[in-house]
């Protein structure tokens, strides 16, 4: 969403830019650049804020009387419970737990899909081998295979290889990535060839000229893929609930469920607690995103060819 | 000695288009010799094999008695300075030519010594700590001849490295290449497809066209003696004029012309003179050339004209008074220059 801003801002600056010539029509449609602007962060903040506000009241409160605005001062109270009180079915996961298997699934799925990526999209674009354009449209072709399609027999090879239960059961089935590897193939050939033969007389071999020349020269497109695929990894839902049954393994976006299913007997849920946990998964994606944010747009616009 | 020895070299791509079709060429110790040909008649590919860059299908390159054809670039004592410069954009200038060195294990003292000679022999001291993208396009020139200079190869490979400077730096950095290579007396091949460049640079031409070697000489030979009609028109500036005439016992005769040859052959021939080769002496005999557009240079003038149905130009002092109309044009005898029609070659 902050992505969204800036480039609908830095658009906007360059289309005034374009007609300095003429004053008037500028001004009039620079203020409604900014109207339409303040709409689309109402549209988006609006529910992010109500949330946030709603989380610091007490549950029974939001029961009886829905979603709140103001400050309900619960805050302090409501998020130290998120993050370390023992809940669950075992008693034993905190939102801390959780929020470092989060953490573990979105970095290990961001790290795994850029570098399986990049050594899929560089052994394609360098090495002459049989079958190479065809293995890359074999790779390209699974992106018609999302993971719900495929989920029984990938569920089926995870179970039988006995990573059930394990970070890497979690991780590792999810990192093949056709799209990573379709932008850094489309990067590594719009690098010089003559890059590599320069390497070559350079006396740089295949591992030295990766990790010397094209490492450096993709860091902006990394970061780009990092951040993409950063947030894709936190918000995997469907995957860790499958492959993860120990509550010892859950991620903040399954916390958020289980807080809303203790609707047993007479039990309130924990509205409060599970909003709570909501602004809390969400802080680090965008974290990610303001932080990584210069260097994607940067990666973006220029390129140090 | 020989430095390079190329023998009968084949080069066939993969998609069956061959582009070198058995060349041999020698390059003697400290010499500078250029390839030149129109583009795509395979002289950078003739240049990445000789680089490694390229397989070679058949035939031998020999670098300095070692036959290299199956030896990596790196192995081949070989520095290559391309037409984009492919400069390692990420690195600064220093690490760019240190990136060899230290590839080969040199040692770091002995590398920044090289490194600190190379930037001051070609004047770009002062930038070694900056990128690449921070340097205009000559001093990139400079960094990547910097780059092959640092590795004391047995041979410098140019790939037509000044095409991306605008004219007057071209000029400037083409008398600095040809500076450097005299002062480190390192044998040298540079490719291009300009003939000012080759005729400039050059120790030695070799002509190609097609795959094939049309002429290997001194640019003096190759602009006097040119053995063929393609080596004729594609050295010099304007190109020779080629007429075709009939050649019988020691006349030549071009339409109603004829003049006297000293030359046994008989029967159809292209004669060839050059623009600045032919004298207009005001006589009522010789070639008589219809003019039509005159072409002042300053210096010295282009005409352009007609002998029958074919274009010819020539070139006159500008102090001279300008034809007007029609001129006759003689023509001494070194000056004349005489073609097979069918094969091109020289008779
Ligand atoms: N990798 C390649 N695969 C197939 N044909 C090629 C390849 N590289 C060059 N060629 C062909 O070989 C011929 C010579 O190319 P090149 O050596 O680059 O010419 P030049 O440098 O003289 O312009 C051209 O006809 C070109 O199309
Ligand atoms: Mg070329």
């Amino acid at each position: 969403m902050a992505v969204t801003e800036i480039d609908s801002s830095a658009e906007t600056s360059g289309t005034t830019k374009a007609a300095s010539a003429d004053n008037r029509p500028r001004r009039k449609t620079k203020i409604f650049d900014h109207v339409v602007l303040w709409l689309g962060v109402l549209l988006m903040m609006g529910p992010i804020i109500v949330a946030f506000t709603t989380s610091t009241f007490d549950h029974v409160t939001i029961h009886r009387e829905g979603m709140q605005f103001g400050w309900g001062g619960e805050f302090v109270e409501t998020y130290k419970n998120v993050l370390y009180q023992e809940g669950g079915f075992t008693g034993e996961v905190t939102g801390l737990l959780m929020t470092q298997n989060s953490l573990i699934l979105g970095l290990g799925f961001a790290i795994g899909k850029i570098v399986v990526s990049m050594l899929a999209a560089y052994a394609i674009v360098y090495f002459r081998f049989p079958l190479a354009t065809f293995s890359f449209w074999v790779i390209f072709t699974t992106l018609l295979l999302p993971l719900e399609v495929r989920i029984l027999p990938s569920y089926e090879v995870v179970q039988q290889l006995g990573m059930l239960n394990t970070y890497s059961g979690l991780i590792i089935p999810l990192i093949a990535s056709a799209t990573g590897t379709f932008f850094f193939r489309q990067f590594f050939k719009s690098v010089p060839n003559e890059l590599m033969e320069a390497a070559r007389i350079d006396g740089a071999g295949p591992v030295q000229f990766f990790w010397d020349i094209l490492v450096p020269l993709s860091k902006t497109m990394m970061a780009a893929i990092f951040i993409i695929m950063f947030v894709v990894g936190w918000n995997q839902y469907l995957w860790p609930t499958l492959m993860t049954t120990e509550e010892g393994y859950f991620t903040l976006v399954r916390g958020i469920r289980n807080i809303m299913q203790q609707m047993i007997g007479a039990d309130i849920p924990e509205y409060n607690e599970a909003l709570a946990m909501a602004m809390l998964a969400m802080l680090p994606p965008a974290l990610v995103i303001i932080i990584f944010q210069r260097m994607f747009i940067k990666g973006l616009v220029e390129q140090e060819k | 000695m020989t430095t390079l020895r190329i023998r009968n070299a084949i080069k066939q791509y993969p998609n069956g288009a061959q582009a070198v079709k058995g060349v041999s060429v020698d390059v003697e110790d400290g010499e500078l010799v250029v390839f030149v040909g129109p583009s795509g008649c395979g002289k950078s590919t003739l240049l990445r094999m000789v680089a490694g860059l390229e397989e070679v299908t058949d035939g031998e390159i020999e670098l300095n008695g070692r036959v290299v054809n199956n030896l990596e670039p790196a192995d081949r004592n070989i520095a290559m300075v391309f037409q984009n410069y492919a400069l390692y954009p990420h690195m600064s200038v220093r690490k760019n030519l240190a990136y060899g060195l230290k590839n080969r294990g040199t040692p770091s003292d002995e590398i920044d010594r090289k490194v600190e000679e190379a930037g001051a022999l070609l004047q770009i001291s002062e930038f070694l700590d900056r990128k690449p993208s921070q340097l205009s396009g000559g001093q990139r020139q400079r960094v990547a001849m910097g780059r092959a200079i640092v590795r004391n190869p047995a041979i410098f490979l140019f790939d037509e490295p000044l095409s991306n400077l605008d004219a007057k730096l071209r000029n400037q950095m083409r008398l600095e290449i040809k500076k450097l290579q005299r002062r480190l007396d390192t044998a040298a091949i540079y490719v291009t497809h300009d003939q000012v460049e080759a005729m400039t640079l050059a120790d030695r031409i070799v002509v190609l066209n097609n795959g094939m070697v049309e002429q290997i000489g001194t640019p003096t030979e190759v602009y006097s003696r040119p053995a063929t009609t393609f080596v004729a028109s594609f050295i010099g500036a304007p190109p020779m004029n080629l007429i075709p005439g009939e050649l019988s016992k020691g006349q030549l005769h071009i339409g109603a012309h004829s003049m006297p040859m000293n030359s046994a052959h008989a029967g159809p021939v292209t004669f060839g003179f050059r623009p600045e080769r032919a004298h207009m002496n005001g006589a009522a005999s010789g070639l008589a050339v219809e003019i039509g557009v005159i072409e002042e240079l300053g210096a010295h003038r282009l005409i352009h004209g007609r002998v029958g149905d074919h274009e010819v130009t020539v070139a006159q002092d500008a102090e001279l008074p300008p034809p007007d109309g029609r001129m006759m044009l003689a023509f001494n005898e070194q000056d004349t220059h005489l073609f097979d029609p069918d094969t091109g070659a020289r008779v």
